[in-house]
């Protein structure tokens, strides 16, 4: 039986950080992508976004944002691929967030549209929970994809799986 | 390694078609995950529903919550003829994930949750209910508020083994 749901790589980063997760050269042979990752920022605030860019691209991107904090929602718009609030320097220590991005038809010659949750708790406040619908308006293959944070490094420990999913 | 994601069937669109229907699901699952990329000719953001092994009486609710950009909102249907789970486009196709857990059993009603993509308009969220005597699940019928689903949809469903 064909495995349809394959982990392709995963980035774990070292001590020091990382400006970036970079995952180069995706195989054109599954439909869908999907990563997960965990995540936290060296910034010395408590909590920033991670972005997506597709072939190296942080261009031609819509986003539609649903986000709750513990005591309000909120809907707001962005111009890049994103996933809302990660933790950075500033949160509880050792605290890391959860994120997941799912491309569907990753290889089609159509836009990508591409959902990302993220959530964030802190035993404390500024956690979130978010989901958002992006759109990548570009039609060509997807063939790298390169995650960054909003401002900072990726912290120790930081994390992000690959995985190809087929449809047969 | 046991495979526990597998596609149960796929189906992209050479036409436009009002419905796209999986039959003969099989029960040898614990989960079901159904993956759309979908495009709709008209009503550009107007829901997409589900039916339940062809039901048409009203067994079906909802709640959903959504963001446009600017404002965050929740709401709810109830008693209706099918079951929304997400929203769709006339300009992009839109990715929509559903989740419909222990769907095989006769002794529950079915719920399931979904992600739906509307990026130009909104991100949702929905938790869709079927409260039909219960039964397994053995097909699945997926529409929409109007129109047709567009040539180039695809769509996946895929089995989930516990075990």
């Amino acid at each position: 039986m064909a495995v349809t749901y394959k982990l392709i790589e995963t980035v774990t980063v070292g001590s020091g950080g990382a400006a970036s997760i970079a995952f180069a050269s995706i195989p054109q042979t599954y439909t869908d992508l999907l990563i997960k990752l965990s995540l936290r920022s060296t910034n010395a605030v408590t909590n920033r976004n991670v972005y997506l860019n597709p072939n190296g691209s942080s261009a031609n991107a819509t986003a539609r944002i649903l986000l709750g904090d513990g005591s309000s929602v909120s809907s707001s718009t962005s111009t890049r691929i994103i996933g809302r609030d990660i933790p950075a320097a500033s949160a509880t220590s050792s605290v890391f967030g959860n994120a997941e991005f799912y491309i569907p038809n990753y290889r089609s010659s159509v836009a990508k549209s591409i959902s990302a949750d993220t959530v964030m708790e802190n035993n404390a406040t500024a956690s979130v929970s978010s989901i958002t619908a992006n759109l990548w308006n570009v039609t060509d293959a997807i063939t790298t994809l390169t995650f960054v944070p909003e401002a900072g490094d990726f912290a120790q420990y930081s994390s992000a799986s690959l995985y190809g999913i087929s449809n047969s | 390694m046991p495979a526990t994601y597998e596609p149960i069937s796929t189906q992209t669109l050479g036409s436009d078609v009002a419905t796209v229907t999986f039959s003969s699901i099989p029960a040898t699952y614990t989960d079901l995950v159904l993956v759309m990329a979908v495009k709709k000719s008209t009503s550009d953001g107007g829901y997409l529903a589900l039916r339940y092994n062809s039901d048409t009486a009203t067994n079906y609710s909802a709640t959903y919550m959504y963001g446009n950009g600017t404002s965050a909102l929740s709401g709810r249907v109830s008693s209706e003829a099918f079951g929304r789970f997400g929203n769709a486009s006339t300009s992009n196709f839109e990715n929509t994930i559903v989740s419909i857990q222990n769907y095989a059993n006769a002794t529950t009603y079915k719920t399931s949750i979904s992600r739906s993509n509307l990026s130009n308009v909104y991100t949702l969220s929905y938790c869709t209910l079927w409260r039909k005597a219960p039964e397994a699940i053995n097909s699945i019928t997926i529409l929409a508020d109007s129109g047709n689903l567009v040539t180039g949809s695809t769509f996946t469903l895929y089995g989930i083994k516990a075990a």
